[in-house]
């Protein structure tokens, strides 16, 4: 479906967040509901310790809700490791009907997507929605060990430790899920696992500009358009190229890789990355802001390269893809 | 925008890393390595250790302290700053070594640290080898 998604009767009915050290020094400090300076959370691996992590997050948005996770018809989430074991391991301990997703960085946005849709057509009442990352296990996974002794390009980003899980119902809630649209996949040549940011800064430009040639909503009807982790580098790509475009944001537009993280002082390159990077600032900071009215209605702009070690090593060129999805206060 | 335009335009906007930095400091921390490796033939010459056998000690000593700071997590906030100052002594063929072994003890001894110690080193070994064997062919045709 290549239309905007309106949906009917979804909200947010409250989220839970967890990072990890850096992202409890940056500037949104204070806005999760848990902090874990372990890297290893307690367990023997990264990626036991970011499926403790997961498990952490939903046993907090649990809690908040008041719930034992019986009334929840499913958990739909992903991350960045191999099959997506830290989310799977995590919700294997509750007993909720699960589905795996893989949507490299817009899994949040993707989640909130999917789960919309099923609880607007009337298939589930309510369901989680989460996603994660964990620095050390995505090191791993796609570049060097951790100890290994190099230095990063100033383009490179950081992988963001942290899940953000969310509470969709269809029973009236201070958040509004309103709509959503899926996003083209875009390759733009970019062949620099360093620079994501310039692969994604595309997509994330096609999606928004697609979203107000359908909408009756301008740009100055949003109080904040955030992309997920283009980082500092994609936001100017990204803003170039809707000056280019002659689309202007009014100043709403903002990337959440450029939010999480004091980019000098804790000198984190061009920002911060992974799935966790929007699932924890929309889990923690935007949420805050849209329950204290603060922010009225937002855009969120999920941005996912989709290319693995070997495609890299293969030679080839980074598609991504931006899904987006808009939320307001009741 | 086609994807050409569209390349050159993002490299045009990507920061640079700073060259003539990275390049004083690896510069100058790459020559304190080598003084130190030095300081530590002489001492072994010192002590008594015959003429041939000093370098190697030193060698092997330097080959020590980098795995050392690569298992106590020293090392790579070293290279951050020394990057090709650390990389190019012998003491970036250690931490190439050392650091995959450490990260892969999570899977065991033999699937995880054997198979995956040589990750990073690996090329390094097998083109060495392979141009050393080459050179040892020529060294030998034109001597015959």
């Amino acid at each position: 479906m290549r239309k905007i998604i309106d949906f009917n009767n979804v909200y947010i009915a409250d989220c839970a967040t967890t990072v990890g050290k850096d992202e409890s020094e940056g500037p949104l400090a204070g806005s999760f509901d848990n902090t874990e300076p372990d890297p290893y959370f307690g367990k023997q691996s990264f990626e036991k310790a970011e499926a403790e992590m997961n498990l952490r997050t939903l046993n907090t948005l649990l809690g908040k809700c008041r719930s034992d996770g019986s009334g929840v018809d499913a958990v739909i989430g992903g991350d960045l490791l191999n099959q997506c074991t830290a989310t799977s391991f995590a919700v294997k301990h509750l007993g909720i009907p699960f589905l795996g997703l893989y949507g490299a960085c817009t899994t949040i946005a993707e989640a909130i997507l999917i789960g919309s849709g099923m609880i607007s057509a009337g298939a589930f009442d309510s369901c989680i929605a989460m996603a994660s990352s964990h620095f050390c296990s995505a090191e791993r996974q796609y570049r060097f060990p951790l100890e290994y002794g190099n230095q990063r390009t100033p383009t490179s980003q950081n992988t963001v430790t942290g899940c953000g899980a969310f509470m969709l119902t269809n029973a009236e809630a201070a958040i509004k899920v309103d709509s959503a649209l899926v996003g083209i996949i875009s390759d733009n040549g970019i062949k620099d696992q360093n620079n994501m940011g310039a692969a994604m800064a595309t997509a994330a430009v096609n999606t928004i500009e697609r979203y107000f040639e359908q909408s009756a909503l301008l740009p100055c009807d949003f109080d904040l358009i955030a992309t997920g982790d283009l980082g500092k580098e994609g936001k100017e790509l990204a803003e170039e190229l809707f000056r280019r475009k002659r689309l202007d944001l009014f100043g709403r537009f903002t990337d959440c890789g450029t939010l999480i993280y004091d980019i000098e002082r804790q000198d984190m390159h061009s920002g911060g990355s992974g799935c966790g990077c929007l699932a924890t600032v929309l889990g923690g900071y935007l949420f805050r802001r849209l329950k204290s009215g603060s922010l009225r209605r937002i855009m969120l702009i999920g941005t996912g390269a989709l290319m693995n070690p070997n495609s890299i090593l293969q030679g080839e060129s980074i598609p991504s893809v931006a899904h987006l999805i808009t939320l307001s206060a009741v | 925008m086609n994807k050409k335009e569209y390349v050159r335009f993002a490299e045009k906007k990507a920061k640079r890393s700073p060259c003539f930095k990275n390049c004083l400091l690896a510069f100058l921390i790459g020559g304190i390595i080598c003084v130190i490796g030095q300081g530590f033939g002489d001492l072994y010459s010192y002590l008594g250790v015959p003429d041939e056998y000093s370098p190697a000690l030193a060698s092997v000593t330097l080959i020590f302290l980098a795995g050392l700071f690569t298992g106590i997590g020293w090392f790579d906030k070293l290279a951050k700053v020394a990057g090709a100052g650390t990389l190019v002594p012998i003491t970036g063929f250690s931490n190439a070594v050392a650091s995959p072994a450490i990260d892969a003890k999570s899977e065991g001894f033999i699937n995880g640290v054997g198979a995956r110690m040589f990750i990073i080193a690996g090329p390094v070994i097998v083109y060495g080898t392979l141009a050393s064997i080459i050179y040892g062919v020529i060294y030998y045709l034109v001597t015959i």
